[in-house]
C-alpha cells in the first residue's frame, strides 16, 4: 500500500527536510523573552489568546461537537478504534526521528519495532498490536527535541484549531509537519487516507472526552485560566520538569 | 446531640479519647513512613474498583464516590487550600457549608469518568517522601489508552494518613481547583453562599 520513492530519496529527504527546517527552527524557537510567574505561566498574548480561545469555543459548538457526536453515535467503537490505531500509526516515524534527535536510543528502538509490528502484523496499523505485546505508545514530538535542545518554553499561545500551545510547541509543530517522513513514502491517494484519519481520530477524542469537556470547560467560570493551566502543567510532565519542589504543604501554610 | 454535656460525660469523653490516642493514634511528630502511605492509596485504589465493578448506577456510584474521598482524603484541608485567602473571612458555617459542596463536586466531576476505568486497573508502584509529606506513585491501565501516571500526596498530619493532593499525567488537583474556585468567586462577586450554591449543582 505504500508507494516507496527510490529508496535513496526516501530516505535521504527527511533529512535534507531537516536541514532546510532547521533556520526555520532558529527562527520560530526566537521565543518571546520572559520567563513564567511565580503561578508558572508566561502569556503576554493573553488578549488576542482569550479571543482565539473564545472562537475556538464557538465553532466547537458549532460544527465539531455535533459532528463527533454523529461520528462517536454512527460508527461502533472498535471501527473508530481501528482509525485512530492507524493515524498513529503514521505519525511513528516522525516519533522515532525525535527519539533519535534527543539520542532516545532505546525509545527509538522501541517505537522502530512498533511500527513494524502494527505495520504488518496490525494490518497497517488498524490493530495496536504491539501494545498488546508490552510494547505501549511513547510519544514524542520536536517540541521535546526543542526542550532538550535547551530552548526555552516561551510564551502560552492559543493557536486557531489546534488550541493550547507555547511558543517552542508551536515551531516544534512546524518543524514535525515538515519532517514527518510518512509524507515522503506515501503519495496521494494513500496519504490523504492518513490526513482523513487523523481528522477522525481528533473527532473520535472529541466524542470520547466529551463529559470531560463538558465539566472542566464549558461549566469553568473562566474555562481560558483551566485549559491554560492543564495544557502547561501536563506539557512539563510529559517534558519530565520535576515540579514536586513546587508542592504546597497545605498544613504548613494553614498553620 | 443538643443534650447539654454533663461533668461525668466530659469526663468519660476525656478519658476515652486519651485512650484512643495511646492506643490507635500517634502523636504528630511521629509521622508515618512511605509504606503506610502505600498502603492508603492501595486501599484507596482496591475501593475505587470495587464501587466501579460493582454495576450499579451512575448516581449510586457517584455517591460512593463521595463516600469514598470522604474517608480517604483529607477533605477540610483541600478545601481550606482552594479557598485561599478567603477562608479567613469565612463563618464556620460557611466553612462547613463549601466544605461540604466542595466534597461533592469534586466527587462528580472526577467519578464521572469511572466508565473510562472499567476493565482497567491501577498499580499502585512506589512511595516516597517528599518535604513533611509522602509522593505515592501510581501507573493507570486503562483500556485502549496509553498507560498514564497518577500520583497521590499522603499525610497523617490531620490525626490519620489521608491524601490531599493529586497529580494525574501532572495536573495538579489542588492547584487547577484553587484556579477554578478562585475564578467563580470572582464571578459571584465574592459571594461565598452564592459560590456554594453554584458548586452544589456542578461537576
Amino acid at each position: 500500500m505504500q508507494h516507496f520513492h527510490s529508496r535513496f530519496s526516501a530516505t535521504l529527504r527527511p533529512v535534507s527536510r531537516l536541514l532546510i527546517a532547521l533556520p526555520l527552527v532558529a527562527l520560530v524557537a526566537a521565543c518571546t523573552p520572559g520567563t513564567p510567574g511565580p503561578d508558572g505561566v508566561f502569556d503576554p498574548y493573553e488578549q488576542a489568546n482569550r479571543s482565539r480561545h473564545a472562537s475556538s469555543l464557538r465553532v466547537d459548538q458549532a460544527v465539531v461537537k455535533p459532528v463527533s457526536d454523529t461520528y462517536g453515535t454512527v460508527v461502533p467503537r472498535p471501527v473508530r478504534r481501528g482509525v485512530s490505531n492507524f493515524a498513529s500509526n503514521l505519525d511513528l516515524p516522525g516519533i522515532v526521528v525525535n527519539d533519535v534527535l534527543q539520542f532516545k536510543v532505546e525509545n527509538a528502538v522501541h517505537n522502530t519495532w512498533r511500527f513494524a509490528i502494527n505495520s504488518t502484523i496490525g494490518v497497517a496499523g488498524l490493530f495496536d498490536v504491539a501494545g498488546s505485546m508490552g510494547l505501549p505508545e511513547r510519544d514524542n514530538d520536536f517540541g521535546r527535541t526543542l526542550h532538550a535542545w535547551g530552548a526555552p518554553e516561551g510564551a502560552y499561545l492559543v493557536l486557531p484549531v489546534l488550541g493550547p500551545s507555547t511558543e517552542r510547541d508551536f515551531a516544534g509543530k512546524v518543524v514535525d509537519f515538515i519532517i514527518n517522513p510518512t509524507r515522503y513514502l506515501l503519495e496521494s491517494p494513500e496519504s490523504y487516507y492518513g490526513t482523513g484519519a487523523k481528522v477522525l481520530k481528533k473527532l473520535g477524542d472529541r466524542h470520547q472526552y466529551s463529559d470531560v469537556l463538558d465539566s472542566v470547560i464549558y461549566q469553568s467560570a473562566d474555562s481560558y485560566g483551566q485549559a491554560r493551566m492543564l495544557y502547561l502543567q501536563n506539557r512539563r510532565f510529559e517534558l519530565g520538569i520535576d515540579v514536586s519542589d513546587q508542592y504546597i504543604d497545605p498544613y504548613e501554610v494553614s498553620r | 446531640m443538643t443534650r447539654k454535656m454533663t461533668r461525668r460525660d466530659f469526663a468519660a469523653m476525656a478519658a476515652s479519647s486519651l485512650l484512643a490516642m495511646t492506643m490507635l493514634g500517634r502523636p504528630a511528630a511521629a509521622a508515618i513512613s512511605p509504606s503506610d502511605a502505600q498502603g492508603l492509596v492501595q486501599a484507596l485504589v482496591d475501593d475505587i474498583f470495587r464501587v466501579i465493578e460493582s454495576g450499579r448506577s451512575e448516581s449510586a456510584i457517584l455517591k460512593d464516590f463521595d463516600g469514598l474521598f470522604a474517608k480517604y482524603a483529607d477533605v477540610e484541608i483541600i478545601a481550606r487550600q482552594v479557598l485561599g485567602a478567603d477562608s479567613r473571612r469565612a463563618t464556620p458555617a460557611q466553612m462547613r457549608a463549601f466544605t461540604d459542596a466542595f466534597r461533592g463536586y469534586i466527587a462528580r466531576k472526577y467519578g464521572k469518568r469511572f466508565r473510562e476505568f472499567i476493565g482497567g486497573r491501577i498499580d499502585v508502584q512506589s512511595a516516597a517522601k517528599v518535604k513533611s509529606f509522602h509522593e505515592v506513585r501510581t501507573m493507570a491501565h486503562l483500556k485502549g489508552e496509553a498507560p498514564f501516571e497518577v500520583k497521590f500526596l499522603v499525610s497523617d498530619k490531620s490525626g490519620r494518613p489521608r491524601f490531599f493532593n493529586m497529580l494525574i499525567e501532572g495536573v495538579n488537583l489542588m492547584l487547577t481547583e484553587t484556579a477554578e474556585i478562585g475564578a467563580r468567586l470572582d464571578q459571584r462577586r465574592g459571594d461565598i453562599d452564592a459560590l456554594i450554591r453554584d458548586l452544589r449543582t456542578m461537576g
